[in-house]
């Protein structure tokens, strides 16, 4: 069934066809109507759960953490400082290896005080041990709810859903809900083995001594790297059931390009109909659209730039004192793989608007230059 | 692809009126963005929607800058902001108001003009109050009279399944509004 709806609302019904059976979350700008549609949902008894109203996002992590211990399918959403504020127990849900999915609304970070777009909110909580999906549209934050659940219940680790604030959380439009008996028989009812048993007691998360602390560490890496396979199997497995295709990256028209661009979120949108346009006027440009942070794709990436004689990676971010987070994650991916320059624009900081012209102008600056002649390029700033 | 601008005051359902129409559209298997200006809304306070409608999967997400159309939801908007900035030569601007298209040829000679009296309709309907009438849908009726990307049934349908209460006085109060839309 077809319906015009807010990213925000995507995910509450993601959430809802994943059947999930404890929502812990804290109201924020821009994520606050996740929340409010699915307390309805649940108020309405459409949705077998427990919907916990709690005092922080430090809390709603808690929760979660707390139902996804006792074998409950746990949810939340938030934003900027929210997600701030839970990384300690972003931390603590990893480790204790929780399938605890959870839909961040990209908003940057204050000082100075915003409610707009940027993703150095998820970005900065990339070593936390949580997967992360980056999404262009609505139809694929609601999707990827329903695939985060089954790669992270496969291999025990939570996953972050990622979208940009506005120009998808408050932007409608038509989405296809999937028939909930079909998610059924592609998520089935979740059936945790480690679950909190009061007939079979065990000590979870105790005081571990260096000699076992880096075997904890070493599973969850593995966790991620088959998390890598997963994804792809998921890519596969939910095209056959819902005909839609999510794969680590997304790659548009770059087999033959001279130039790709390498972008995220909705800026990745944005840059495919700027791609478009540039070859309408005969210029070879192709983007790469970054879906998956962690685990990182590396042979994806480097399979996707192989023929590229240019890169320019898009930041809609900024490590202060270094690159675009997505340009060092994607540089290190080539290094020793590739001699191809690579070019890193910081662009749509705190809700900045990224337009098809941004793109044109990046273009038209990297020109016919050999190789960068700075660390990165900032866009559109006034001096 | 067509681009259109919603200027209203807060409080007045633009948002809604432009989340309305995205439903309509999409029902006709169009593709179909509707957004509002992204950032606080206060009542009473200018605010604006937008919507991008086409036939094939839209993949720009930034801002419309230069919209085809407008449809202005408070006339007296009109004193205070520029609605037309950014609008394109042969634009369309549907106004509510009581008065005729030819009173607002200062909006320039570029573009063509249609007036419906929405807040005289939505009284008749018992749409809000006679000090607070709930205008967009009648609005919304008068939009496939002068554009051709929706038809008036869509536009019903569309009324009906997404207003809270009164789906049958909305729906009525957009049919007639369909039917007197001056300047066509």
């Amino acid at each position: 069934m077809k319906k015009v709806m807010m990213g925000n609302h995507a995910i509450s019904y993601g959430a809802t066809l994943s059947r999930v059976q404890v929502i812990a979350a804290y109201p924020i700008t821009p994520q606050t109507q996740v929340v409010e549609l699915l307390s309805e949902i649940v108020a309405d008894q459409k949705l077998k759960a427990e919907f916990i109203k709690v005092e922080s996002e430090h809390s709603a992590m808690a929760a979660c953490i707390g139902a996804s211990s006792a074998g409950a399918r746990a949810f939340t959403a938030t934003s900027a400082q929210g997600l701030a504020l839970m990384h300690e127990l972003l931390h603590w849900a990893a480790g204790a290896r929780l399938p605890i999915v959870m839909a961040n609304i990209n908003r940057a970070m204050a000082p100075p005080w915003t409610i707009w777009s940027d993703q150095n909110d998820s970005l900065s909580q990339r070593d936390t041990g949580w997967m992360q999906f980056y999404c262009q549209s609505n139809q694929e934050v609601l999707d990827s709810v329903i695939i985060a659940y089954k790669v992270a219940e496969k291999v025990l680790m939570p996953v972050m859903i990622i979208l940009d604030a506005f120009s998808l959380s408050h932007t409608y439009e038509s989405v296809d809900i999937p028939d909930q008996a079909l998610v059924d028989k592609y998520l089935p009812p979740f059936d945790y083995k480690y679950k909190l048993d009061v007939q079979n007691p065990h000590t979870y998360g105790g005081l571990t001594t260096p000699e076992w602390y880096m075997e904890f560490r070493i599973k969850m890496h593995e966790a991620m790297d088959q998390a890598l396979v997963e994804i792809k199997k998921e890519a596969v497995a939910f095209k056959k059931v819902f005909g839609r295709y999510y794969d680590t990256v997304d790659p548009y028209m770059v087999d033959d390009a001279e130039t790709v661009l390498v972008t995220s979120g909705t800026a990745a949108s944005t840059a495919r109909y700027a791609v478009d346009q540039l070859r309408a006027k005969g210029n070879k440009v192709g983007n790469l659209r970054m879906r998956v942070l962690r685990p990182f794709p590396f042979a994806d990436v480097r399979e996707q730039l192989k023929n590229a004689k240019k890169v320019i990676i898009v930041d809609r971010d900024i490590s202060y004192g270094y690159h675009g987070i997505w340009a060092q994650e994607v540089k290190s991916a080539l290094y020793g793989h590739s001699q191809v320059p690579v070019w890193n624009f910081i662009a749509g900081l705190g809700g900045r608007d990224i337009f098809p012209e941004t793109f044109y102008d990046i273009i038209a600056q990297v020109g016919k230059k050999k190789k960068p002649d700075q660390e990165l390029y900032w866009v559109e700033v006034k001096k | 692809m067509v681009e259109i601008r919603f200027h209203g005051r807060g409080g007045q359902g633009t948002v809604i009126a432009s989340k309305i129409l995205a439903d309509a559209v999409s029902k006709e298997d169009k593709y179909v963005q509707a957004f509002p200006q992204f950032g606080v809304e206060r009542r009473g306070a200018p605010v604006f929607a937008f919507i991008r409608i086409d036939d094939k999967p839209i993949y720009i997400r930034s801002k419309i800058i230069a919209p085809d159309h407008i449809i202005v939801v408070d006339p007296s908007l009109i004193d205070a902001i520029d609605v037309t900035e950014g609008l394109k030569k042969g634009a369309f601007i549907l106004i509510n108001t009581g008065h005729q298209p030819q009173e607002f040829q200062h909006l320039g000679k570029d573009f063509r003009v249609f007036t419906i009296d929405a807040n005289d309709i939505a009284i008749k309907h018992r749409l809000g109050s006679t000090a607070a009438p709930i205008v967009n849908t009648a609005i919304l009726g008068a939009v496939p009279r002068i554009f051709n990307f929706v038809k008036l049934a869509s536009i019903l349908q569309s009324v009906r399944e997404n207003v809270p209460v009164n789906p049958d006085e909305n729906a009525a109060a957009a049919q007639e509004a369909y039917e007197s839309v001056k300047g066509v």
